[in-house]
């Protein structure tokens, strides 16, 4: 079949995020070097059959991945009950019977993905496997071996087929929780974050991000529109160590107005990007936070970071700006102490040039960005995206926003230094009146909404009075009918 | 602020700087915090200094200690060298204070540990 070492390996992924499946993995397989093997194109199934070189392989990749719910040896998979357990039973007994001996606890459970089960079918489904020359003891919690027979009901809850599309059955590679990543989701959630604000990026999400980097233990991780700094919380998480910069001086000194609904007014003393890396026990992993201008220069040329991983103001929920003036002049002195620099907006296009010529200049060779793009959906295509000759698009993930918009995650590897002066021709006009047409199509969309109700509500006082009318016409069949109702 | 962000800062965003490098610290409060120490990050981070400003920075706000004045041979083995540059690159902290712009002498003041390097309208 195919050489020795490789076994397949069942993938069983959360329902949630389906673009991002793919290259999360692929970029986990590359950060160790794994040689995956894909027997099936990936597609929307919550499932994926892959080969891999070796069981370590399977908890490399689970001890990153977050879309990755649980992973299994696979033994047999088949359409039909009965193929399944014909495939079992010609699956090699010597790859099985290191997990049959006395020694080892085992159990056996049942999974069905979108269809119920009751105690009684589980517990024939079981039994149904009685044939494997099991000794060892039973254990229901937390046994040596947990072999699993796992039902695809399909996709649809509204529409459940009688018997499963898919059958599988092998023994589970994860035998902690904690050698997956799905409760870090938990452990990192905003609901219990010291500093948060409104673009505050969600754990899933952020862990993708940093995943998509390919941050490794003691890399130097930077956000150039840090905020709250929940993506430097993310890379934390896999060893990098951050620094951050925003325009936003009140925000980075958590003296912004608190944007979670309570009673309180004002934040914590201590809000900031460091007290939530605090909360976590990253603190040694927190280098800076700067009050800086993304768009201009600060760092010294040969600095080199290892990834840049960031959210750039779309000028929706917060402002694009940087520091700047239509005016010209000086200002005085004394005006000077307390001075806040008044700014102009900051454009997306202009924001985008700059921030892949900075990547360009300051990430190491093979170094990568990683960024969201808001887009305009009947305008997009691939070609349209922001390009930079210094970098190769690794990945291009998209989240809806609303139903005209939706935001695109790219992952662009670093693959030649920068040689002049770009230009940013590249950057077209994709980003070009994003805002602008943001809220123009709400505005199109609002005015529709307004219409419509308009018109239904004509239509319901027409049907009102046409009752009141037709109920008029019965009033002389009716005598204790209320000579009130035809005034309403 | 850390010694080892100091170490990449310029104040080149200023309109007549050529290098803005380095930056002169006018430390008002500084404070020590012992942290973990990560020899893979140390030994990675060395390399991307720039060793005289890091000792002249430490040293102009009191703190280089018994910091070596040029990088050992060998010092990815060298664990108490290593050691010694973890101090002064993140234990050591400028928690109030000034960037100073050797060209132009503008000062950028750092307020909890957070430097702003934000330009007034005019300076760009």
């Amino acid at each position: 079949m195919t050489s020795q070492n490789c076994k397949k390996y069942l993938f069983w992924f959360a329902n949630e995020h389906v673009d991002f499946r793919l290259p999360e993995i692929t970029s986990i397989a590359s950060l160790f070097n794994i040689n995956i093997r894909w027997l099936e194109k990936p597609n929307q199934h919550p499932y994926w059959v892959v080969e891999l070189p070796s069981e370590k392989a399977a908890r490399q990749i689970a001890s990153r991945s977050v879309g990755l719910r649980s992973c299994m040896e696979l033994w047999a998979q088949a359409k039909t009950e009965e193929e399944l357990h014909k495939n079992v039973r010609s699956y090699p007994m010597e790859l099985m019977k290191p997990y049959f001996k006395p020694d080892l606890s085992f159990k056996i459970s049942v999974e069905t993905f979108c269809n119920r089960q009751s105690q009684a079918e589980k517990v024939t489904k079981i039994e149904s496997f009685s044939y494997l020359p099991l000794e060892g003891p039973v254990k229901l919690n937390d046994p040596d071996v947990c072999l699993q027979l796992l039902e695809y009901y399909g996709l649809d809850s509204n529409h459940i087929p009688e018997k499963p599309y898919n059958l599988f059955f092998g023994r589970w590679c994860l035998l902690q929780i904690a050698d997956g990543q799905r409760d870090v989701i938990t452990k990192l959630s905003l609901k219990t974050r010291k500093f948060i604000g409104n673009t505050s990026m969600d754990p899933q999400l952020s862990l993708y991000m940093a995943n998509q980097a390919l941050v490794r233990n003691g890399d130097l991780v930077l956000d150039p529109f840090v905020g709250t700094g929940s993506l430097l919380v993310a890379a934390s998480h896999f060893g990098g160590y951050v620094l951050g910069s925003d325009i936003d001086f009140l925000m980075l000194h958590g003296k912004t107005r608190p944007t979670r609904i309570q009673q309180k007014k004002h934040r914590d003393k201590d809000e900031s990007v460091r007290s939530n890396m605090q909360q976590y026990g990253k603190d040694n992993q927190y280098l800076d936070v700067i009050v800086a201008d993304a768009s201009l220069p600060l760092w010294r040329p040969s600095f080199k970071l290892d990834c840049i991983i960031t959210d750039p103001p779309y000028g929706i929920r917060e402002a694009t700006e940087r520091i700047g003036s239509t005016k010209n002049y000086q200002i005085s002195d004394h005006h000077l102490v307390g001075h806040i620099p008044s700014k102009v907006e900051y454009g997306l296009q202009q924001i985008y040039q700059d921030l892949f010529q900075f990547a360009a200049q300051h990430l190491k060779m093979g170094g990568r960005l990683v960024c969201w793009i808001p887009v305009v959906r009947d305008d997009y295509s691939e070609d349209k995206l922001p390009m930079h000759p210094c970098f190769h698009l690794v990945a291009n993930s998209e989240q809806a926003l609303t139903t005209y918009t939706s935001r695109h995650l790219l992952t662009l590897e670093k693959v030649q230094d920068p040689q002049m002066e770009y230009t940013g021709s590249h950057v077209n006009a994709l980003m070009r009146d994003f805002r602008a047409k943001f809220f123009h199509y709400g505005e199109e969309h609002r005015k529709q909404r307004k219409l419509r109700k308009a018109l239904a509500r004509e239509a319901y006082m027409q049907a009102i009075s046409q009752r009141e009318e037709d109920d008029g016409n019965c009033v002389g069949q009716n005598e204790d009918r209320d000579s009130s109702s035809s005034e309403r | 602020m850390k010694l080892l962000t100091h170490n990449m800062l310029t104040s080149k965003c200023l309109k007549g700087v050529n290098v803005g490098y380095p930056l002169g610290i006018v430390a008002k409060d500084v404070k020590v915090l012992e942290t973990e120490f990560n020899s893979e990050f140390v030994s990675r981070i060395i390399p991307k200094l720039d060793w005289d400003t890091l000792w002249n920075a430490a040293d102009s706000i009191g703190h280089a200690g018994d910091l070596p004045r040029a990088v050992c041979d060998d010092y990815e083995n060298d664990v108490e060298f290593l050691k010694k540059v973890h101090h002064v690159l993140v234990e050591v902290e400028v928690i109030e204070g000034e960037l100073v712009c050797p060209e132009s002498g503008r000062k950028f003041s750092i307020n909890k540990g957070i430097p702003n390097m934000l330009l007034n309208e005019d300076e760009l």
